[in-house]
């Protein structure tokens, strides 16, 4: 252990307005602290830089999974991936959530782990953001002046950058429901089975209306310095159809535009140009699910 | 006399774990677990550089309260600044210049852990960095000069017969190849860890994680200058070695011990999973090329191997792991014309070291890699290559030792065959591939392993063991063999309750501690079940003698002790390992006898290949070997299955990163070891024919399993794509997904 | 940042059944509370969420104590591998008939090797067998992929834990706390 544990703060605010009014008084002094499961590794290996936390752990608004009347389910913050997994309406509704929710860690750290904390912590190689981001997550920040809801495609502006304020948290996520028949794609490739950080991510989902492509998400991770979004590729499916989506030439050119939207960097975990051509591989299994989805019921 | 013949009570049974029941209850004792009165901590200050001249260490940061520390340079050394092993180079602290990065300089204590970890932090380290040698490649070219005149640790020349005129010899066709084997780190889940105390009038004891303690006794006694009676090793409960704790413990405990006898308070060292793994010994990387002379029907007439390891940058084990490579670099298999010339070779790593299999993995990997090369080359299936060359009963090793048992190795291959499906698989994937996204693949190698000390290693260790009656007549096994997870206490009590004829919870085995216990050598070389169990064997025989001799009935043995023990006092016997007769070995031509006897086996993997992902994954795991009489069969499952899974890491996915000779992957979440997900179903079986060495018959297991698994992975990974681009070529482990799209578009495939 | 380090706290807290009140600061990791108590059969193999080595149940779910900051137990019901026995409804005592069925079954089925993950390996597959009595091959690699072994290749271990099961069911001795199904 390198960390010095002594020399951090870790408060325990009892509400919601007992965290802002303290990072409201104190601006940039307070961070966030949720599952823990990013900020104690960084403890151990004696590169955790701030030194004031709040933790959340008790605050019940950040809580809770409330699917509303338009369909759209409303998440708190300090959603686990486990209850995640133990709600088998929201796994069904967005089985890429659930999806990334399995694959990240394992059993002990999607106990911890929280969907606000993967957000805030915004490393590019998170798995349960592509999935968020590919569902068109809204976030709802508050502050101690109030609440604004950003598009999560809007959230994370650069590498473990975002546009939280110093005295804002991320309080739920939204999660709207799907405008047609709805096909989704999820893939992590990592290290390993389980225990794994990814190489390459992607969630993807197209909605479909009379045997037609109306909207389509490409979400990646641990290919460029955030979690993104390829939006070129997202635009290009627009209006398709399975014969269209069949069509070679067609295929070719979407797989061949992925690089453009893209920019993997070799690290300790894998190279560049492995990432890339299993990007494109990823993307071309995503496009033989949806032209099997789009030939079948899901084209009705 | 007695022991004439022993019957199995015991041996054979899959008993209860000894110390099983204080394993699952967390009550056993790991040197973290113990506390000391008045007990501090103690880092290590290490070198940022992989080589150079140390100008000054600074202890001067304000921040930081440096009176209260104790604090230890290569000045406050005793006796002698070296860590006794083989050769005398490497220093407990260097002194001067460094040779690899993390090499420790300085030791610091304090009792308060968080302070310790910012003042290691707040120490000023000055080197002048100097150039150093980061790959074989690099040390073969001598640009710079580290180790001796040449860089090189050790070499070796085995000849058999005349190699130059097998490949002069008409019709044969050559067959070359090169292979690589990267680092692998042993990744114990207990990290190092040493307690040491010092007081003048009991000199010095340690108590830590450890395979060796005569070793770490031996390391000690120079450092100290003390007398062999005023140093004590204990061992405590030892969360997994696998050779990772066999040399580097001396170091640790060497450091312990000089912050305990400079600060006069116990002083507990516990390395953090950092530490270990960027600053301890690793498996030797290693090149080894092939040039094999075959004849258009499979037979194999020469083999010319070049064989050479990185040693790292100090001598440490480098030798001995050498040896035992340069003689398994042929294999179980009767080739008239072998000439095998290996060299240890110095780079600026931090020192590669024991790592269960000690360069059989490395040197086996490379040959059973090759033979699918050459089967391929006279168009035989690998099996049928290898059946046409196996050793048999009488045949000759490349080191001219004639075989006084049949290997069986043919009958190992088929039973490997039939449990895994060969026949039917190999068709159905030849079939199904083409069309796959996911190709299969099946794959084998056919290995053995010595099992004890190379050569006359054994009779130069001349090992004691000794059993002690206690009064309520139990008896207690005296020996320095550690259990490390591998089921020594068990094992040691199923041989001596045998040959007692006593009951298995009647046996107790004595904590190694050297103020208690007999030099019954290293746990090291899979020789713990055969040497050391052949010696507790006796001495368990001898002490029956005892009794007989002194006119006790021996029907009841156990009463017999007690009896003994209340009318004449204590009955303790030993037993020392004696050579049996008849064998040779010339330790300078390195002919001979090199082991007593091998353990035999045949593995196959079936794997799978994603060419979407180029992940490779082993689906399903055969291992069939004959370690003659099995002990206990779950002990002897539990460690083949344990060894192949850490084969399975060794050939797919454990990959050292390395950057100026320093390891850039330190930590658990970046060098990937399987997990229970991960895993395949392992199979294991066992056919038994019993050794005169070993007790009941029985022959070393330990090493056995890592020295076959990554060939068959990698030959199951040739076989599942051979129906691309006329079929790629994998010669390098570990075999990353990364490392296979790079061969695909090689191949012009991606 | 020297000097005017934040003051300990007292952590209430329920251990193995009993209520304790844990001392530390509130950054300290619950695995270094609790291992300073007394309770050192929790361990450290690699500090950072990988290994698995100091997994206990915190309200009845798996977590790895040293990624849990001690201010976080606050309240929580704690159970380590020395409350297994308890769990199962046993009274602890040095008998090997008093352990937790999973902890007989890791000795009889060769599930413990070196023993130094066998701690968070027997809390974790506890914690799976607590949630589904009967569970596959599969089911029981996925509950224990966040505990690293070493030694067994895992063999012995998913044996062991499908032993437990049996003996589990076969003598209804299904631990007590009703948790949420997984």
């Amino acid at each position: 252990m390198r960390g010095n544990a002594p020399q951090y703060r870790l408060e325990t605010p009892r509400t919601l307005a007992d965290a802002l009014a303290k990072l409201r008084a104190e601006p940039g002094r307070w961070r966030a602290f949720a599952g823990g499961t990013d900020l104690m590794v960084l403890l151990e290996a004696g590169q955790l830089k701030h030194a004031d936390y709040l933790s959340l752990h008790r605050i019940d608004e950040l809580k809770g999974l409330v699917r509303e009347p338009s369909g759209a389910w409303v998440l708190g913050a300090l959603t686990t991936y486990a209850e995640v997994l133990e709600h088998p309406e929201l796994a069904r509704t967005f089985p890429n959530l659930a999806a990334a929710a399995r694959e990240t860690g394992a059993w002990a750290i999607q106990n911890r782990g929280t969907l606000g904390g993967n957000l805030a912590n915004a490393s590019p190689a998170a798995d349960s953001v592509p999935a968020l981001l590919a569902y068109d997550a809204e976030l709802e920040l508050r502050s101690a002046s109030g609440a604004r809801w950003v598009p999560h495609a809007q959230f994370h502006t650069g590498y473990k950058t975002t546009v939280l304020k110093p005295d804002e948290l991320i309080a739920r996520i939204r999660l709207p429901a799907a405008g047609g028949n709805r096909f989704h794609f999820f893939r992590k490739v990592g290290t390993r089975r389980f225990q794994s950080i990814s190489k390459v991510c992607l969630a993807a989902r197209a909605d479909l209306r009379g045997g037609r492509v109306i909207d389509a998400r490409l979400a990646w991770g641990a290919v460029g310095p955030v979690t993104l979004r390829s939006a070129h590729l997202e635009r290009s499916l627009a209006g398709l159809s399975a014969a269209d989506l069949g069509d070679a030439k067609r295929r070719s050119a979407l797989l061949s535009a992925l690089a453009a939207e893209i920019t993997p960097q070799s690290d300790v975990r894998s190279t560049r140009a492995y990432r890339l051509k299993v990007s494109e591989n990823l993307l071309g299994e995503f496009l033989d699910g949806l032209v099997a989805f789009a030939a079948g019921k899901g084209g009705a | 006399m007695v022991g004439e013949t022993i019957q199995s009570n015991w041996v054979g049974r899959s008993v209860p774990r000894r110390e099983g029941v204080s394993k699952v209850t967390g009550r056993a004792c790991y040197v973290d677990d113990l506390s000391l009165p008045g007990m501090i901590h103690g880092a290590t200050v290490r070198s940022p550089v992989a080589r150079g001249s140390v100008r000054a260490l600074r202890f001067d940061d304000p921040s930081i309260p440096w009176k209260e520390f104790t604090i230890v340079t290569a000045r406050d050394i005793p006796g002698k600044n070296v860590v006794t092993l083989i050769e005398h180079d490497q220093p407990l602290l260097a002194d001067g210049v460094v040779n690899h990065p993390e090499e420790p300089l300085a030791l610091i204590a304090h009792e308060d852990k968080y302070l310790l970890e910012r003042a290691r932090a707040a120490v000023k380290v000055e080197i002048d960095e100097l150039p150093g040698l980061f790959s074989i490649e690099e040390a073969e070219a001598k640009r710079h000069v580290i180790w001796g005149e040449d860089n090189v640790f050790k070499s070796f020349q085995i000849e058999r017969g005349d190699v130059g005129k097998a490949f002069a010899a008409p019709g044969v066709r050559i067959v070359e190849g090169e292979y690589r084997t990267g680092a692998q780190e042993q990744l114990y889940i207990e990290p190092n860890g040493m307690i040491a105390q010092w007081s003048e009038a009991d000199g010095l004891t340690v108590w830590g994680s450890l395979q060796c303690p005569y070793y770490v006794h031996k390391a000690l006694t120079p450092m100290f200058n003390l007398p062999d009676e005023k140093v004590r090793v204990v061992q405590l409960e030892t969360g997994g070695g696998f050779g990772g704790k066999e040399e580097y413990p001396s170091m640790l405990a060497g450091h312990a011990a000089l912050l305990a006898r400079k600060s006069g308070r116990p002083v507990k060292m516990i390395y953090d999973r950092a530490e270990d793994m960027v600053a301890t010994t690793k498996r030797h990387p290693s090149r080894t090329r092939h040039r094999t002379a075959v004849t258009a029907d499979g037979k194999i007439l020469g083999m010319d191997i070049e064989f050479l390891l990185d040693g790292g940058a100090y001598a440490t084990l480098s030798a001995v792991v050498l040896s035992r490579g340069t003689i398994h670099a042929s294999g179980p298999y009767d080739v008239p014309n072998v000439r095998i010339r290996s060299a240890a070779l110095a780079t600026n790593h931090p020192p590669h070291g024991a790592f269960r299999g000690f360069g059989a993995p490395q040197s086996i990997f490379a040959l059973e890699k090759h033979l699918d090369r050459v089967a391929a080359a006279v168009g035989l299936e690998p099996e049928e290559l290898r059946r046409r060359n196996f050793l048999k009963h009488g045949g000759v090793t490349a080191t001219g030792q004639v075989l006084k048992e049949e290997p069986g190795l043919n009958a190992l291959m088929e039973r490997a065959m039939k449990e895994s499906g060969w026949a039917e698989k190999r068709e159905r994937f030849a079939r199904e591939n083409p069309e796959a996204r996911v190709k299969r693949g099946l794959g084998l190698a056919t290995f053995m392993h010595g099992a004890g000390f190379t050569g006359s290693g054994e009779r130069n260790l001349a090992s004691v063991v000794g059993i002690e009656g206690l009064a309520d007549g139990r008896v207690r096994v005296l020996a320095a063999s550690t259990e490390i997870g591998q089921g020594t206490n068990t094992i040691f009590s199923q041989v001596a309750a045998d040959a007692l004829g006593v009951d298995f919870m009647d046996v107790e085995v004595a904590r190694p501690d050297t103020k208690f216990v007999p030099n019954s050598g290293p746990t090291v070389a899979s020789r713990t079940v055969m040497i050391v169990g052949k010696l507790v064997e006796t001495a368990a025989l001898s002490l029956k003698q005892v009794l007989l001799d002194a006119g006790y009935e021996v029907g009841d043995v156990r009463e017999a002790v007690r009896r003994y023990i209340a009318e004449r006092g204590p009955l303790k016997v030993y037993s020392q390992y004696k050579q049996p007769p008849g064998v040779f070995w010339d330790d300078k031509l390195y002919r001979g006898e090199a082991y007593a006897t091998y353990a035999w086996a045949c593995y196959l993997a079936e794997v799978s290949v994603d060419t979407a992902t180029y992940e490779a994954r082993v689906e399903d795991f055969v291992a069939v070997q004959d370690v003659g009489k099995v002990v206990h069969p779950v002990l002897a499952a539990g460690q083949i299955e344990g060894g192949v899974a850490q084969g399975i890491g060794y050939a797919l996915c454990e990959e050292v990163v390395w950057k100026q000779g320093r390891m850039m992957n330190g930590r658990m979440t970046n060098y990937i070891m399987p997990t229970a997900a991960d895993a395949p179903p392992i199979r294991v079986f066992f056919a038994e024919h019993p050794t005169p060495h070993g007790p009941q018959g029985a022959k070393g297991i330990g090493e056995l399993p890592l020295d076959g698994v990554a060939p068959a992975v990698l030959n199951a990974v040739e076989d599942a794509l051979r129906d691309l681009g006329g079929g790629l070529k994998f010669s390098s482990i570990p075999l990353l997904p990364e490392r296979v799209y790079e061969t695909f578009v090689k191949g012009g495939l991606a | 940042m020297s000097g005017a380090f934040p003051v300990k706290c007292t952590v209430k807290c329920t251990v193995n059944g009993a209520a304790q009140e844990l001392q530390g600061h509130p950054m300290e990791r619950l695995l270094d509370s609790l291992r300073d108590t007394g309770l050192t059969g929790t361990k450290e193999g690699c500090g950072e969420g990988e290994c698995g080595a100091c997994t206990i149940l915190m309200d009845g779910e798996p977590v790895n104590s040293c990624l849990v900051p001690l201010a976080q137990a606050e309240g929580a019901e704690l159970c380590t591998v020395e409350g297994l026995p308890a769990r199962a409804g046993r009274k602890v005592s040095e008998d090997r008939a008093a352990l937790h069925p999973v902890q007989a079954c890791f000795v009889s089925e060769g599930g413990a090797q070196c023993g130094i993950c066998t701690p968070g390996m027997l809390v974790a597959a506890t914690a799976l067998l607590e949630r589904n009595a009967e569970p596959t091959d599969a089911e029981v690699r996925e509950a224990l992929a966040g505990n690293l072994c070493r030694c067994t290749g895992y063999m012995k271990i998913v044996n062991s834990v499908m032993a437990a099961a049996r003996e589990m069911r076969a003598g209804g001795n299904r631990a007590a706390p009703p948790e949420a199904g997984r």
